[in-house]
């Protein structure tokens, strides 16, 4: 008597793991797609429909405007593409930035240690007690707002989260044993923090940018629907959002559903993306 | 009580990118342990003992196939099996204080241990003290936590989340390495204890001098699969059937303290013939083309086709 | 000659002392056994004479001169778990190269089959792994190892093999050795003196 067939198993099971992985860059590739696809919008599409078409104004989702038309007659999915490409942009470069900042600040932490680590966590959390939103703001007004106003507050206040990981990474890397056999063997510290540090730092890095994203543009939309963020010239989301809040009141539902649900889904694909990446290179679940 | 015969435990990795591999860790291992008695499983690290214990419990990680049979007690072990007797019948001694929950004290997790297994709350808390003062450690221990334990009272902790299930099959994962002799000589002396109540000891381990003082039979383990089955008395009697085995015991300090040289092959370049073949000083053109089968040889088992009844 | 002056260390001012006035010798060529029961300090006194942890009081000297704080350190230490003193994410090709590109025949004797280069630690045996984890410290600046339970978590037979190289390397190197163990047998066969603590 068989426990199990062995040909039965081994393709139940191999296909299984094949599911798995292939989900994984599949999930990978088609969150990197439909995101680039955003961003890239605003290229690919032109500036047609944009442009006032006072004879369209406020028509509701329809098939030659599936996110509908706001009260100029502008085209809602044409506007919320061109503005959430620029939302994305803007907080990709914050988040970037905020990343370098945070990372830099870890490692420093965690390999020199002593009074500077006590300096930087004292800053960390300094950072932590303050109210989130608040000193977004006040950072945003301080600078004289705008589209830099709105990049320096994000990358100011957004590098704490990140710094504490790669510190406890940096730290974890910089007492482990063969950290100490390398200095026995001769090692200078550069080369250890070349060749020993950054293979265990830039994964952690990586997966901590890509969730850092959804962060940043949520907070330029936030900053933006305040006032204080990107010219309302510009049509960034947070602008969109804010003007449609006018006309909720008085039914135009889909002026600020549609672009909302939009900034849903793609903070939802950066946080799907990250989290496969992450499944990706933690060695402990990529084998299945 | 249990046997277990043609084990093969295959796992799919994934290589570079999409590619897959498959790793072939378990091939044909063959096993059988009566109750009272204690069996001892020898072999290199990479030789698939934990992996054996990992399939009775029925914790092999999700790549992995399993084919062949295993029977506990008259019955299949199937999957569904497994995971019913686990920890209940089938239990599993721990290999280090790492496998405790380091925020819990010892005394609350042997406790839930017992819970597990089928007592009440309040049988399973004296089942643990019970067994903590059997094992003469004192009767504060159920209050601290696994890092306050000094390595002797960590083994016998350990030894008693098996023991406080009452299991029938108790399974113990390298329990000595590290250890200062006397320690060892303690565990050893518990597991056969255990043994004489009646109850099943598989003791996995690489130190054969380990294994032979209480052992009663010894199964040998050479990359995967099972090379001889001898009585423990056969060691220093000469008596040994498998020129891996024989290997192994000259290679003791005590002895030649000679090694032969080589490696075990990798699982997943397993070559088609006898799997010590590259490294015997008997191979012959016939073990090079065929594995040879386990058979009966002076009262023991062995897997080789030159050793002489 | 590595001697090492009446070593005190503790890990805190106010912990115990873990190693209380204790002075060895180890010469070149000689192998040194110390033998213990747990927690006399014998890894502790291992870290201070490869340089690991600096002592509180006394001196370990090597020719008479104290251990280098940069670069090669004449001492070495192999230890018991090559998990912990390998870089996980480094494929072994690069483990091997990290002191010196070690010696080939020394390569070929520990039985480091080229096939395991190109892999990561987490894909090789314990035995497999701790025979590159010491090949990494037998080269011609290696004059003195420490051996703390090296092979303990070892079958009998690579654990003959790895001596058996390691016993070349002294005679021919006059490396200096001192082996860390509980297994009495072990430190006969392979000790000029042993050590009680």
């Amino acid at each position: 008597m068989t426990l199990i067939a062995p040909t039965q198993q081994t393709s139940l099971s191999s296909k299984r793991q094949n599911n798995r992985r292939q989900q994984t860059l599949m999930a990978i590739a088609v969150g990197s797609i439909f995101l680039l696809g955003i961003i890239a919008s605003p290229w690919v599409l032109g500036d047609s429909g944009l442009g006032t078409m006072l004879t369209e104004r406020n028509q509701p989702p329809s098939w030659t405007h599936p996110f509908g038309t706001d009260w100029l007659g502008r085209d809602m999915l044409r506007r919320s593409l061109h503005g959430l490409s620029l939302s994305l942009r803007v907080g990709l470069l914050a988040a970037s930035v905020s990343a370098l900042i945070g990372t830099g600040l870890g490692i420093v932490a965690g390999t020199v240690g002593g009074w500077v680590d006590a300096v930087i966590i004292w800053i960390i959390d300094v950072f932590f007690s303050l109210p989130h939103l608040v000193l977004l703001i006040l950072i945003a007004f301080a600078v004289g707002g705008g589209t830099k106003g709105v990049i320096i507050a994000v990358a100011l206040t957004h590098w704490t989260s990140l710094a504490r990981v790669i510190r406890a990474e940096a730290l974890q890397v910089s007492n482990a044993d063969y950290v100490q056999l390398s200095r026995r063997l001769g090692k200078p510290s550069l080369w250890i923090a070349r060749h020993h540090m950054v293979p265990h730092i830039v994964p952690q890095l990586l997966v901590g940018l890509i969730l850092l994203f959804p962060h940043a543009i949520l907070h330029e939309a936030a900053l933006s629907f305040i006032g204080i963020g990107l010219s309302p010239h510009l049509p960034a989301i947070g602008i969109i959002l804010a003007e449609s809040m006018r006309h909720l009141s008085t039914g135009y539902w889909w002026l600020g559903v549609m672009p909302g649900v939009l900034l849903l889904l793609s903070v939802k694909a950066f946080d799907w993306l990250g989290e496969n990446v992450r499944s990706l290179l933690d060695p402990k679940t990529s084998q299945g | 009580m249990l046997s277990i015969s043609n084990l093969g435990v295959t796992f799919t990795q994934y290589d570079r990118g999409l590619r897959r591999k498959q790793l072939t860790v378990i091939t044909d291992l063959d096993l059988d342990v009566q109750a009272g008695e204690v069996v001892a499983v020898v072999g290199a690290s990479g030789s698939g003992k934990s992996l054996l214990a990992h399939a009775l419990l029925g914790i092999l990680p999700a790549n992995a196939a399993i084919s062949g049979t295993m029977t506990f007690q008259g019955e299949t072990l199937t999957p569904e099996r497994c995971q019913l007797l686990r920890g209940k019948t089938i239990a599993l001694i721990p290999q280090s204080i790492g496998y405790l929950d380091p925020l819990m004290s010892v005394g609350s997790q042997v406790q839930r241990v017992a819970q597990l297994a089928g007592c009440s709350k309040t049988e399973a808390k004296a089942n643990a003290n019970r067994t903590f003062s059997r094992y003469d450690l004192p009767e504060d221990v159920g209050d601290r936590y696994p890092f306050q334990l000094s390595g002797g009272m960590a083994r016998r902790v350990l030894v008693s989340t098996a023991v406080v299930t009452q299991a029938q099959l108790v399974i113990a994962d390298e329990p000595t390495p590290g250890l200062h002799p006397d320690v060892v000589k303690e565990t050893l002396s518990h597991l056969r204890a255990l043994a004489a109540e009646g109850r099943g000891v598989i003791l996995i381990t690489h130190d054969i001098e380990a294994a032979l003082q209480i052992a009663d039979r010894v199964a040998v383990f050479y990359a995967g699969t099972t090379v001889e089955i001898a009585a423990a008395r056969d060691f220093s009697s000469n008596n040994l059937r498998h020129p891996y085995t024989q290997a192994l015991w000259r290679s003791l300090p005590q002895n030649d303290f000679v090694p032969v040289p080589g490696n075990q092959p990798s699982p997943e370049q397993l070559p088609p013939g006898c799997l010590f073949s590259d490294r015997c000083p008997w191979v012959s053109e016939v073990c090079r083309a065929e594995r040879p089968r386990l058979r009966k040889v002076r009262e023991g088992w062995v897997r080789c086709v030159h050793a002489k009844g | 000659m590595l001697k090492g002056d009446n070593l005190w260390f503790r890990y805190g001012s106010r912990q115990p002392w873990v190693v209380e006035n204790r002075s060895l010798a180890v010469a070149p060529g000689e192998v040194l056994g110390l033998m213990a029961p747990s927690g006399y300090g014998k890894t502790t006194l291992g870290k201070l004479l490869a340089g690991y942890l600096s002592p509180a009081k006394g001196t370990v000297t090597v020719e008479g001169r104290s251990l280098p704080k940069r670069g090669y350190c004449p001492v070495q230490l192999a230890s018991q778990n090559p998990e912990l003193s390998v870089n996980p994410r480094w494929r072994v090709h690069k483990l091997l190269q990290e002191g010196y590109p070690p010696d080939p025949a020394y390569i070929e004797a520990l039985g480091i089959h080229p096939g395991w280069l190109s892999r990561y630690p987490h894909e090789l045996s314990g035995g497999e792994l701790q025979r590159i984890a010491i090949a990494r410290t037998l080269n011609p600046s290696t004059q003195y190892l420490i051996a703390d339970e090296m092979t303990a978590m070892l079958d009998a037979n690579t654990q003959a093999l790895i001596w058996q190289t390691i016993l070349s390397l002294v005679s021919k190197q006059q490396v200096g050795l001192v082996v860390i163990s509980h297994d009495a047998p072990l430190l006969q066969k392979l000790c000029d003196r042993i050590l009680m603590l």
